[in-house]
Formats: structure tokens, C-alpha cells, sequence
């Protein structure tokens, strides 16, 4: 197979208060022998925030982060689920519109480039399904998770749209019964919880303006987990990453019940069954400790 | 007409029931079915009532998706039944099928739910058009195509409730006016001929308006007309700052809050964000901020690492920028 090589938006997240991300995303592409070109340039993506304040400008920064992973001729890499949604959504908004391409691209000239829409945007997660393939991942498995009940967390904007999904992925996923992690989480040797909340929303997105609704999103999530007897948690997101991991306190106050799950990034997850020691993983800069491994 | 064989299957269905009148608890029947490729998700429910149990209800109507009246749950998906294929459903749960109410809290009478909630809200973003209309005009009051378009095709919302009752939000927060609220208010903020100058403001209140949107997609997600509410959540949004009404506050700060952020480092600061949005209610993150801490997980002001090319960055936000707060 030729070696994989991808452009990689890091996201703000990643480089601050999810330095575990960064740390086993670039572990994980070590032990795959995936070449990762991060994107230094690139701008933080708006979050859908500032998308509610200004649509275009959003599509303007949105474009020059794409138009660099186009200049090296690579397919953009995500790994935060809104990431994913703004970037692949400004690419949709964009190749279906050659009007609104062109207002973006008048602006762009300012600073030398050009959107043209040839780089496709996927998340890491799909990146290894489609791209690398389970089976390989399922071969190279040194240290299988099989000891261990694990509930996957999809976050909403890998998953919603679909429509948007299934454009930028070769995986399509069904939203309301999505596998796409739990055919990984099965890769790894571990085994996978099915539970309602899987596909439901972390609360991330209103923890400040709606603290009570975020935190019992966030709680009862975990405590789906946990009654389907998860030992932990496992999500693509670095956003729901936060929720279920550092706001435990405020969520089991919510729904009026403790609970705590040691939650993983999908990177670690791979990385733990890979061998990457947990050093290399960052499990040290978890808030609800990952005291198994 | 599809020249594909029509295929048959059997399926499982487990059915909620539930009498207010009579019983305590709601509880499921289990009925087998021989299910054609060609039916649809009321006709499953027609065949419960007239081959099972006529006791049976369930809400129906025009059985063309434009009256409204029939949405339930399939497997938890907020589905309108005239419109949904047993073929889609099978395709997306298997055979084992369960048909639920939009709302079991709210259940009267098996699928049927009051929607009392529903049409509260509903009423309450003023769901009509406010103008200064002659009553005897001597000309049709005309809407050009291109103002027309900005409709977004809200006007074709069907009042179904996939939406709302798909809503987690609507499930944490009762003041919470949901998505499809959201659309009507939508639909007439963004007529030309609407001068109502409340409706707006009333939707960008916080606990009950467009702020609260967790951003779930699930309303896009369910909505049998895709009309794609969250779309026009986002315009009552950066309507809100383009007509001035937006208020200050944590919700509308952290918005704008981006911008600063993304102008000063390119990429995010997250804990300027989170004090620009707060301001001095940032007292009650520090428990959470210092655990935090303590893992390695706040990165300081001083310690961001910058947007190569920031200069770019700060060109594009001077040149593009529509709107000021």
C-alpha cells in the first residue's frame, strides 16, 4: 500500500486543553506509518459560534485553511467533530455554489489563494476505516483491549448531517444506529457497549449559555454508559472529550447521580492497542483518571 | 412506476400502549408481520388497527406528508409515517421494529400525544404576518423571486413535531421554544412584508430562544420536509447582530468572542474566550479550571501558540467582516 499522507488541521483544541489528542494522534500516525503535514497556518475553524456572528467571514477563514491542505495537494485530515462539520461544511457550501465560491475567492486573492475544491476533508477516524483499513489495524493489535467493555461516544458532528457525512466519507454511517466506532473499538480487541446515548449530544456547545441542559446532556451520557456496564468511554471528539472527562462534578449534580467514566480519545484507544505506552498517549492529562492501564 | 420486484419480509414490531383513561404504566404489544417493500410506516400502523386491535390510535390524516398529523417514533427516530418506507426503516434498524409515540411522557392514547407544548410555543414567536395592510388595496402587495428565496423554504414546515420532540434540548429546558418554533418565527422575520419588531428579540431571549441550541443536528437530521431547522436557528442568530437586537450577554459575547480570539492568535484562546464571555462570572469555572491545571490542560495566554501567517488572517477579518457588535 502506498504510504499514507494527509494534511492535518489540528483544531485549537488539540494544542490546548486536549494536549492527550495531539500527543497519541501523532503516536498513532507514527506506529501507521501515516505522514501527518500539519497545517500551522490554518485558523480556528469558528466552532459554529462564529458562524452565528458572521456567516461570511466564517466561509472566508474556513476557505484559507482548506486552500492550504489544496496547495499540498492533500487530503485535509480533522480530529474534533466540529472541525469536521465547519470545514466540510464551508467545502459543501462552496463546490454546490460557484456564486458564493467566487465572492470567497475574491477575498482570498487578497492574501495570494485561491479555494478551488480539490482537497477532500475527512475525519481521522474515517481516515483510518477508509483509508488504512480495519483489517490492518486488527493485524498490527499487540496489546488487544479485550478485558475491557467499552462504550463509544460519536458526537454529534461526525455523525449529523448525514448527508454531509456520507459526502466527505467513504463510510457511510447511519445516524440513528452508527458502527463506525464500534468496529474499531472490536478491531482493538475490546468490547463494544451498546447504549442509547451513543449517538446523542455531550451539551458542549451550550455549557456556557445553558449550564444546567449542557450538564445533564453530559450526565446522562455517562450514566448510559455506565448502566450498560462500560468500563470506559471512547469518542472522536475532543469537545465531548471534555464534557464526559472534566465535568463530571457539575453533570452528576444534574441528574442527581454520581457518575464517572474514564473516557478516551479515539487516538489512545488505537495507540493503547498498538502498544504506545501510555506516556506517549498522554493518559496523564485526563481529569477523571484513567487508573486501569 | 419502479419496475423492481416488490419483496416481502417479516418483521417484528414492538408497539407501544398505553391508555391515559385506564391504565398506570405504558406497555408494548409484540405483533409479527409479512412487510412489503412497497409500504410505508402508516400503513404498518392501518394493519395493527384493522388486522389486530381496533383499540389501536394513532393520529392520521391527509397520508400525502402535508397535514402533519401522523409523525411517531421508529426506533427513536422522529419519523412522519404517511412519508417513512418500511423498506428505509428495516434498512436502517432490521427487522426487529419499534413504533413509539413522539413523546411517551406526553402519550394520551398509544401514538397519540398531547401537543399541548408544541403549540405553545408555537403560538408564542408569533407565528404570522404583522403588517400595515390597506384593506382595500388597488394592487397585489408583490414579493420579488429573490426576496422570496429568503424564505429558505421555512413556509413549508407541516407543524409535524419531528422536530421539537427530537429535540434534546426541548427535553431538558420546558422554556425552551425548539426547533420548529424557531422555523416559524424564522419564516416570518424573514418575509420583507413583516414589520412585527418583538418577534425577533423574543427569539434571542435567553433560556428560551436560539441561544440555547446545543447544535445536535437532530432536527436537520429528522425533519421529513428538510427544511433543516438548525439552518435557520443560524440565521435568527446573525439576524439578531444584523438588525441590532442582539443583547449582551455570555451567550451573544462568546460568539463574538471568536473573532477576537481568531484576530489576536488566529487560532482560539480558550481561556480569553471563556472570560470574555463571562466577564466576572468567570469565578464559578475555577474548580473546574484548576483540575484542569493540575493535568496539564490550561495553556496561558502568553503560551498559545499563533496562526502562522497570522497577518493574513487579520487582512481576511478586515476585508470580510459583515457585521459589527
Amino acid at each position: 500500500m502506498k504510504k499514507l499522507k494527509y494534511a492535518l488541521f489540528t483544531g485549537c483544541t488539540a494544542k490546548q486543553s486536549t494536549p492527550e489528542q495531539m500527543m497519541s494522534t501523532m503516536a498513532v500516525a507514527r506506529k501507521l506509518g501515516i505522514e501527518m503535514i500539519e497545517l500551522t497556518e490554518a485558523s480556528c475553524c469558528g466552532a459554529s459560534h462564529l458562524q452565528d456572528y458572521d456567516d461570511f467571514l466564517s466561509l472566508v477563514l474556513n476557505a484559507r485553511n482548506i486552500a492550504y491542505a489544496e496547495k499540498h495537494g492533500l487530503t485535509m485530515v480533522t480530529i474534533c467533530n466540529t472541525c469536521q462539520l465547519n470545514t466540510a461544511m464551508t467545502k459543501h457550501r462552496l463546490d454546490k455554489n460557484a456564486e458564493l465560491k467566487a465572492k470567497v475567492n475574491e477575498k482570498l486573492a487578497e492574501i495570494g489563494l485561491e479555494y478551488k475544491g480539490t482537497s477532500n476533508v475527512i475525519h481521522f477516524l474515517y481516515a483510518i476505516i477508509d483509508d488504512f483499513g480495519l483489517d490492518k489495524i486488527k493485524e498490527m493489535v499487540v496489546k488487544p483491549l479485550s478485558q475491557f467493555n467499552i462504550a463509544p461516544f460519536y458526537g454529534c458532528h461526525n455523525i449529523r448531517p448525514s448527508e454531509l457525512h456520507d459526502e466527505s466519507h467513504k463510510q457511510k454511517e447511519n445516524p440513528y444506529n452508527p458502527t463506525s466506532l464500534d468496529d474499531l473499538i472490536i478491531a482493538c480487541g475490546g468490547k463494544n457497549v451498546d447504549y442509547e446515548e451513543k449517538n446523542k449530544c455531550c451539551g458542549f456547545h451550550v455549557e456556557l449559555q445553558a449550564p444546567h441542559t449542557a450538564a445533564v446532556l453530559t450526565g446522562t451520557a455517562i450514566a448510559g454508559a455506565t448502566d450498560n456496564n462500560a468500563d470506559m468511554m471512547v469518542t472522536p471528539c475532543p469537545l465531548c472529550h471534555l464534557k464526559l472527562d472534566t465535568q463530571t462534578k457539575s453533570a452528576s449534580e444534574a441528574i442527581g447521580r454520581e457518575v464517572s467514566l474514564p473516557v478516551l480519545h479515539m487516538q489512545q484507544m488505537v495507540g493503547l492497542a498498538l502498544g504506545c505506552t501510555p506516556a506517549e498517549l498522554g493518559l496523564k492529562h485526563h481529569v477523571t483518571e484513567v487508573n486501569f492501564i | 412506476m419502479s419496475a423492481e420486484k416488490i419483496t416481502t419480509q417479516k418483521v417484528n414490531f414492538k408497539v407501544f400502549r398505553f391508555n391515559a383513561d385506564e391504565d398506570y404504566l405504558p406497555y408494548y404489544e409484540n405483533y409479527t408481520m409479512d412487510i412489503t417493500s412497497e409500504e410505508v410506516v402508516l400503513d404498518v400502523l392501518n394493519r395493527i388497527k384493522w388486522d389486530h386491535d381496533g383499540s389501536f390510535s394513532y393520529r392520521r390524516s391527509c397520508r400525502h406528508g402535508i397535514c402533519g398529523a401522523c409523525a411517531i417514533k421508529v426506533n427513536g427516530r422522529s419519523t412522519l409515517a404517511c412519508k417513512e418506507s418500511m423498506a428505509t426503516m428495516i434498512e436502517y434498524f432490521g427487522n426487529d421494529i419499534t413504533l413509539e409515540p413522539l413523546s411517551t411522557k406526553r402519550a394520551v392514547k398509544d401514538m397519540i400525544i398531547d401537543k399541548a407544548d408544541f403549540w405553545d410555543k408555537h403560538a408564542s414567536v408569533t407565528p404570522y404576518l404583522v403588517a400595515d395592510i390597506d384593506e382595500c388595496p388597488s394592487c397585489e402587495n408583490l414579493v420579488s423571486p429573490h426576496d422570496a428565496e429568503e424564505l429558505n423554504e421555512a413556509d413549508l414546515c407541516i407543524q409535524c413535531g419531528a422536530c421539537h420532540y427530537a429535540c434534546p434540548v426541548v427535553e431538558v429546558n420546558s422554556d425552551f421554544f425548539g426547533p420548529a418554533a424557531f422555523v416559524a418565527a424564522y419564516r416570518f422575520e424573514s418575509d420583507v412584508r413583516d414589520s412585527d419588531g418583538e418577534r425577533l428579540i423574543n427569539v434571542n431571549e435567553e433560556k428560551q430562544g436560539v441561544w440555547d441550541c446545543a447544535k445536535c443536528y437532530e432536527c436537520a437530521e429528522v425533519c421529513p420536509k428538510d427544511i433543516n431547522p438548525i439552518e435557520k436557528i443560524t440565521k435568527l442568530h446573525q439576524m439578531a447582530f444584523k438588525k441590532g437586537v442582539a443583547k449582551n450577554n455570555v451567550a451573544t459575547r462568546h460568539a463574538v468572542g471568536f473573532l477576537h480570539s481568531i484576530k489576536r492568535n488566529g487560532v482560539l484562546d480558550e481561556g480569553g474566550l471563556v472570560l470574555y464571555s463571562e466577564g466576572l462570572h468567570i469565578v464559578k469555572h475555577i474548580p473546574v479550571a484548576l483540575a484542569m491545571f493540575r493535568k496539564g490542560k490550561i495553556v496561558p495566554p502568553w503560551g498559545i501558540t499563533k496562526s502562522d501567517k497570522l497577518d493574513e488572517i487579520q487582512k481576511l477579518i478586515k476585508s470580510s467582516s459583515t457585521v459589527k457588535f
